[in-house]
């Protein structure tokens, strides 16, 4: 009798890669597997021992050590292990032990191999080719593909349809009585009609116009007689859309058409009816029509009341499946344009500026990377004939206007006081000249702290040539000074990111377990603080760290790959962060930059742990890249 | 510990199986007692083991017959799931409304399944040469036997490891166990998924005589793994 192993089955087809395997796939392979019990503090494979089985742990937990003792990973319930080894042919590279008692099912190599050439998604898990975060990164750009709000999601019912032969007069009857303000026209089909559709009584009909208020209207104008059926006063051709067509595309349509009403066809039946309006209250929550409802606001306080719009593009947004890099730069636009409609309405206030000045802001709006949870950095860049005595009452009522407006808008009070209220961050430009030279001639750690900052800057309002000559002299100064750069680099690497997950946990480098983890502190901010080292040294003037990425890919700074990367990890990464921000409003809580590991799905687990891994090794590759220059190099300067 | 217990000196099964060879008849059950079973004195970690759990339509050896069989050929080291069999059987006896519901196992499945006398050539090979384990031996142990002695006109009794009883000696029969039990507290659990629980293992749906062979070998390594070790001698184990 066929032997049957629903219970070994059933439990592997729970995880990734196998849980994207057919049973019968599963059956084969779990009539394989061989299995045995390890206690706690056990070997399972020691170093160079000969290995020809995959390990996949059905309970208990296992530990993987580098050579040296360093840590590796730590393995629960539906992990595999050993695949690394197997994959290159070779010898038990990094000896793996029983943290607890456990039970472990070993896959044959010749199943294994089997699975790495016959399925693709095996194979890309395991890294046959591809590595699994470029993976992933491709995966969410293909599920986004699919995710473009199709127009069948503005439908709300089946559309008004009505005989040609009915008259004028019964069908503005219905049309009223149906609360609608279009009618499909049916008739008995010709041959070659377009749309032809059966009815619930399997009569054939082919749809043959529409017709609209206007023209219902435009009959009565014409004087035709309530008795004409509707037939002869519907227009020659339809225009219509699938209804799997993207919103975007049906308001075209419309547009070129010059019509408001869209009826909406899935293959050669009707669904619904689209109207102008419906797209309008779709469009609602896009982040154009927030920006422009910005800038139509006449007060603080209507700027106040848009606050929730903020969310709610966001949301959407990130519904239509935008990427990181959409998002940051929607969600930084929005940003620009409050405190630029909040300068507007301060000078209207105060009148005109005694001397020109640009406002600035800098950090993740600056880079273009903004996401929900955002505080304000600012500053004020003032023409050099600027005179304390007389003009800064001014610049401070300015600056204070749009801090408070801002803050009021959702945009938190900076905590480090990096805001153009400060007297200090309000200064003419030869004064910001002077800062940026010490701070990059002399680092100190206070000074260090404030290039992370300042160093990523852009001109939000005003004349915006003041912080185009700064980020010049970043871009010519940076780069020369080697200490400069060593003591960024060094900088860069206080904030380390975690080892993995093991079960709810976070699992540190020493072994430590915490419950949750600040995907910016320990993610995305030390990427984007490693990305501006790289791009200070090779004189680029981007700002945003993916065009940061492409001017260092141009230099011979980064090993090859490694860009392509850094480029995933920081995908990956943002877009983790971003998914649980949304999933933090959309259970009513605060959006913060937390996750928990619990929260978290299997294979983004160990797409996370490579994006972690990435990063670590980045910082690893900083600190030697940018070595401290001996004392006589320094002279030298 | 387990070493100083004054267990009696192995009831001597490798002479038992040696002298059944020679008096048998039937040409099936000679070649199996003829292949033997390893010494008193192999280290568990070299012998060949066979888990083995039938599931039975009672718990009578006289009145119930056996329903299914599963057979997991394994040692210390690994249990190679491609070598396990499994035959649903049609009983000798009435199949019993408790039956049905405890083993997963209906009329209409049963109905066309093939007589034990069928499949005992292949039962046996499976057992052949290997010393089985079971999880508390007084139920394989009488059912095959006269489950055979109806087919063949001859029994068989043979050596067995029941991880049930090693789970006793622990738990029933040490001095803490006395302790507990003087002190009124219920005993401890001793079936085969309280057992496994024990030694961290994970809970497998019960009563498939399949999945309950594949448990007792797991909980089998376990016990070695935690109590005894690979070199502990056969005749300490077995019973």
């Amino acid at each position: 009798m066929e032997v049957e192993w629903l219970e070994i089955r059933q439990h592997m087809g729970r995880f990734p890669p196998f849980e994207a395997f057919s049973d019968e796939l599963l059956d084969e392979v779990a009539a394989q597997v061989e299995v045995a019990y390890y206690r706690a503090d056990s070997d399972i494979f020691v170093s160079d021992q000969e290995i020809d089985v995959l390990g996949y742990v059905r309970s208990g937990a296992i530990e993987v050590r580098r050579r040296n003792g360093d840590l590796y990973d730590r393995l629960g319930e539906g992990d595999m292990f050993g695949h690394f080894s197997l994959l290159r042919r070779q010898r038990v590279r990094f000896p793996v032990r029983a943290l607890e008692d456990s039970l472990i099912y070993f896959i044959p190599d010749a199943i294994f191999q089997r699975l790495c050439e016959e399925d693709e998604q095996f194979a890309d898990f395991v890294e046959v080719e591809r590595p699994r975060l470029e993976t992933a990164v491709k995966h969410q750009k293909q599920q986004n593909d699919m995710m473009v709000t199709r127009v069948r999601k503005l439908l709300t019912r089946y559309p008004l349809m009505l005989e040609a032969a009915t008259t004028l007069q019964e069908a503005a009857a219905q049309v009223t009585e149906f609360g609608a303000s279009a009618v499909l026209v049916l008739d008995t089909p010709e041959e070659k009609a377009r749309y032809v559709f059966r009815d619930s009584e399997e009569r054939a009909w082919q749809v043959s116009g529409i017709l609209t208020d206007s023209d219902f209207r435009s009959a009565v104008a014409k004087g035709q007689a309530p008795d004409t059926p509707i037939g002869d006063v519907v227009g020659p051709w339809l225009v219509a859309i699938q209804s799997d067509e993207s919103v975007h595309e049906a308001m075209l349509t419309m547009l070129r058409n010059n019509i408001h009403h869209l009826p909406v066809m899935h293959r050669r039946g009707p669904v619904g009816i689209v109207h102008l309006s419906d797209i309008i209250r779709y469009e609602t929550h896009s982040s154009l029509y927030l920006v422009s409802n910005i800038y139509s606001q006449s007060s603080a306080e209507g700027l106040a009341r848009l606050a929730p719009d903020v969310k709610g593009t966001f949301v959407r947004m990130v519904e239509d499946g935008a990427d990181s890099r959409m998002i940051g730069s929607a969600l930084s636009t929005i940003a620009r344009s409050f405190t630029r409609r909040l300068l507007e309405l301060a000078e209207e206030e105060l009148g005109p500026p005694p001397v020109e000045y640009c406002y600035m802001a800098m950090g993740s709006m600056a880079r273009n990377e903004q996401t929900l949870v955002t505080d304000q950095d600012n500053a004020l860049v003032l023409a050099d004939d600027f005179d304390p005595e007389r003009h800064d009452d001014y610049f401070l009522a300015l600056a204070k206007r749009v801090s408070d407006g801002l803050a009021a808008c959702g945009y938190a009070y900076c905590t480090g006081d990096i805001m153009a209220t400060n007297p200090r961050w309000r200064q003419p430009l030869s004064v910001w000249k002077g800062y940026f030279r010490d701070w990059i001639q002399d680092p100190t750690p206070e000074r260090l702290l404030h290039s992370s900052i300042f160093f990523d800057l852009d001109a939000v309002y005003g004349e915006n040539s003041f912080v185009e000559q700064l980020q010049d002299l970043v871009a010519s100064q940076a780069p020369q000074s080697k200490l400069f750069l060593a003591a960024m680099a060094r900088n860069a690497l206080n904030r380390t990111p975690p080892l993995g997950f093991f079960r709810t946990f976070v699992m540190e480098k020493d072994g430590k377990h915490n419950n949750s983890i600040n995907l910016k502190r320990r993610g995305t901010a030390p990427l984007t603080d490693l990305i501006r080292v790289h791009a200070l040294a090779c004189g680029s003037r981007s700002q945003n760290s993916f065009e940061r990425l492409s001017d260092i890919g141009h230099t011979r700074l980064l090993p090859d790959g490694v860009e392509e990367k850094l480029r995933h990890a920081l995908e990956f990464l943002t877009l983790t962060r971003i998914h649980h921000q949304v999933i933090d409003i959309q259970t009513e809580g605060e959006p913060d930059n937390n996750i928990e590991p619990e929260s978290i799905s299997d294979s983004d687990r160990h797409t996370l742990k490579d994006a972690f891994q990435v990063l670590s090794n980045a910082q690893k590759f900083l600190k030697f890249r940018y070595p401290i220059p001996s004392a006589s190099e320094r002279r030298r300067r | 510990m387990a070493l100083r217990r004054s267990r009696a000196p192995a009831p001597g099964w490798p002479e038992y199986l040696a002298d059944r060879a020679g008096r048998v008849q039937h040409p099936l059950l000679s070649d199996y007692f003829a292949a033997g079973c390893p010494g008193p004195d192999t280290p568990i970690g070299e012998a060949p083991l066979v888990a083995l759990d039938i599931e039975t339509t009672g718990l009578d050896s006289r009145r119930h017959a056996i329903v299914s069989i599963g057979l997991v050929p394994f040692t210390l080291a690994r249990i190679p799931l491609r070598e396990a069999q499994y035959w649903v059987l049609k009983p000798y006896r009435e199949l019993t409304a408790t039956s049905v519901t405890l083993h997963r196992i209906t009329h209409s499945e049963v109905k066309d399944a093939p007589d034990l006398a069928d499949v005992l050539p292949e039962v046996l090979a499976g057992l052949k040469g290997r010393l089985a384990v079971v999880h508390y031996r007084h139920i394989e142990r009488p059912f095959i036997d006269s489950a055979v002695f109806n087919r063949l006109g001859e029994g068989l009794l043979c050596p067995m490891i029941d991880t049930m009883s090693l789970e006793a000696r622990l738990h029933r029969q040490s001095p803490w166990a006395r302790f507990r039990r003087w002190l009124g507290r219920p005993p401890v659990s001793i079936r085969l998924q309280a057992s496994r629980d024990r030694y961290g293992l994970p809970p497998y749906q019960g009563h498939h005589a399949l999945v309950d062979a594949l448990a007792t070998a797991e909980l089998l390594q376990a016990q070695v793994a935690n109590r005894f070790s690979a070199e502990t001698p056969l005749g300490e184990l077995w019973s």
